[in-house]
């Protein structure tokens, strides 16, 4: 068939812009060019192993995950109320939910920067009300409330979409037998929402774990996450081996998580890919 | 009782958490004073300002311009792939799917770096036409995600009419196949051209040499403190992606409207 030649000026362009830049990162972080030429090295790699940089690594995934367990938390019950049957105007507020995901995300960032500030909204409120002054700018909490800020509907509508698809029955089936809601919950509904909580955790986690510019708005100049490190080796201090060395360990965990995570999700499907 | 109202409370304080910080935001672009906690009046200074700032002119007019051709570009080589991709089979099916896939899985910032190492590596300047190639790459999987659909649910019996009837193959095509699936290469385009607009993360690693689009504008602003003019353009910005929005979405449900309809008929 020679339709499928169409499709060669566009894999030309994946594999030039796509794949050739990730084996870039591959080569970048396991050579080492100085005066007596390019040879292999290990000390990228190594160096990304180092206590201080261990210490930057450790503390975006704490950060990732405690943010990834409050998208969870709150938005679980959102996703139950709004895949609720009795909801009126379910459109609405579901199109209403959706809608701040298109405003830039940096624009959501900087709102909380102007909110958060000492003489800021928050704090002028506080102190008409006479209570004492909110000052979590510039900490990890501010980068938090960020991150939750900003990656919430990636909990929600994953699953949402799946709490939608759960048959009516299987709860009717469970009240019927004898279930308490409660116990509802925790054996029919939560087991089959597995699925959309996995994909939810997936998409709060990694964009929460690869940023840096939550970290560089809401954490101050001298906030570090894996995201500023790669940031700065690349744009100010000019160490692309270092630099890469990151991006590929980044690279890989994320692609490692996401394969467990994934594969659990399978296990309970049935199906089993790996 | 009880239930229905923590659940309309839950719902109220959620969408108050959502919405809040984003209103805010927008009202303070009118604010007098720059102070951030008081409002003094209402005024159009930022917004002033905003449109005699040279920079930002210059910022505008490259994110505009990038949007316009990669989304363009994207099109017409995510439209081809498509078509291409929906006559193959097996092994070649799955790879190119899978290559597609690739920008989507990958974090921005590693796409970012790693299309700077490529430019530096190949000894292109960075700058507006590096900008251009990485906004390609990354628009050109909603394209490919969006035509799919619509071909995968073309029968092949109009085409092989068309031909019987004498046409050849390019004509068949033009006049049966791309019709058909012109809903999805607009919707594409249009989320393409979204993509490009919004995007910061690759942009920043992608760019040089004075060349810089809105987002990257805003990120530098941000970086020194609070300026009234960055709610300005963040107020107009969420406007034009808005109006963008609603055209996706009005095409979208007349799209579906369409399909129901032929079901019905059946």
């Amino acid at each position: 068939m020679k339709k499928k030649l169409l499709t060669y000026p566009y894999l030309l362009w994946m594999i030039i812009f796509t794949i050739i830049p990730l084996f870039l990162v591959l080569y970048f972080s396991v050579v080492q060019t100085d005066q007596f030429g390019t040879r292999f090295t290990s000390e990228h790699l190594a160096r990304v192993f180092e206590p201080i940089y261990l210490k930057v690594i450790f503390r975006s995934i704490a950060l990732a995950l405690v943010s990834t367990f409050f998208c969870l938390v709150i938005g679980y019950p959102m996703a139950m109320i709004l895949a609720s049957r009795e909801l009126k105007k379910r459109d609405i507020l579901v199109i209403l939910f959706v809608l701040p995901m298109w405003m830039n995300f940096l624009a959501r960032t900087y709102a909380w920067m102007t909110l958060l500030e000492n003489n800021g909204i928050i704090n002028q409120l506080l102190l008409t009300l006479g209570l004492p002054t909110l000052n979590i700018l510039y900490t990890d909490k501010a980068v938090i409330l960020g991150m939750v800020y900003n990656f919430l509907p990636f909990m929600v509508l994953p699953i949402y979409s799946v709490l939608r698809k759960i048959d009516r029955s299987l709860l009717e089936a469970a009240e019927d037998l004898g279930a308490t809601p409660v116990s509802t919950f925790f054996k029919v509904i939560f087991p089959l929402s597995l699925p959309g909580v996995v994909s939810g955790i997936i998409m709060v986690f990694m964009p929460a774990v690869t940023t840096f510019v939550i970290s560089r708005l809401l954490g101050g100049g001298h906030y570090m996450l894996i995201g500023n490190l790669i940031e700065q080796q690349f744009l100010a201090t000019g160490n692309w081996g270092f630099g890469s060395a990151l991006s590929l360990i980044l690279m890989a965990f994320l692609l490692l998580t996401m394969g467990i995570m994934s594969r659990t999700d399978k296990d309970r499907e049935g199906g089993r890919l790996w | 009782m009880v239930r229905s109202f923590l659940i309309k409370s839950y719902t109220f304080l959620i969408y108050f958490f959502l919405y809040a910080p984003i209103l805010i935001l927008m009202i303070f672009s009118f604010n007098n004073s720059k102070s951030r906690g008081n409002w003094d009046g209402f005024t159009l200074k930022w917004y002033a300002e905003l449109f005699q700032d040279s920079q930002i002119a210059s910022a505008l007019y490259y994110t505009l311009l990038v949007a316009v051709l990669s989304s363009l570009i994207a099109t017409i080589l995510g439209t081809l792939a498509a078509i291409g991709i929906n006559n193959m089979r097996g092994l070649p099916k799955m790879i190119t799917l899978n290559v597609t896939y690739l920008p989507l899985l990958s974090p921005d910032i590693v796409m970012g770096v790693s299309l700077m190492l490529l430019f530096i590596f190949i000894k292109l300047q960075l700058g507006f036409l590096t900008m251009l190639f990485a906004h390609i790459t990354f628009n050109l999987p909603f394209v490919v995600f969006s035509v799919l659909p619509k071909l995968r649910q073309l029968s092949n019996e109009t085409y092989d009419a068309a031909l019987d009837l004498g046409a050849t193959p390019f004509e068949a095509y033009k006049k049966v196949i791309l019709p058909q699936i012109s809903p999805g290469i607009v919707t594409g385009f249009l989320l393409a051209f979204t993509m490009s607009f919004d995007d910061f993360v690759v942009s920043f690693f992608t760019t040089g040499s004075g060349v810089s689009n809105l987002a990257i504008e805003i990120y530098s602003m941000a970086r020194r403190g609070i300026n009234p003019k960055i709610n300005a353009l963040l107020t107009l910005m969420f406007i034009c992606i808005m109006l963008l929005l609603l055209i996706v979405n009005y095409r979208m449900s007349k799209d579906s409207n369409k399909e129901t309809d032929v079901k019905i008929i059946k």
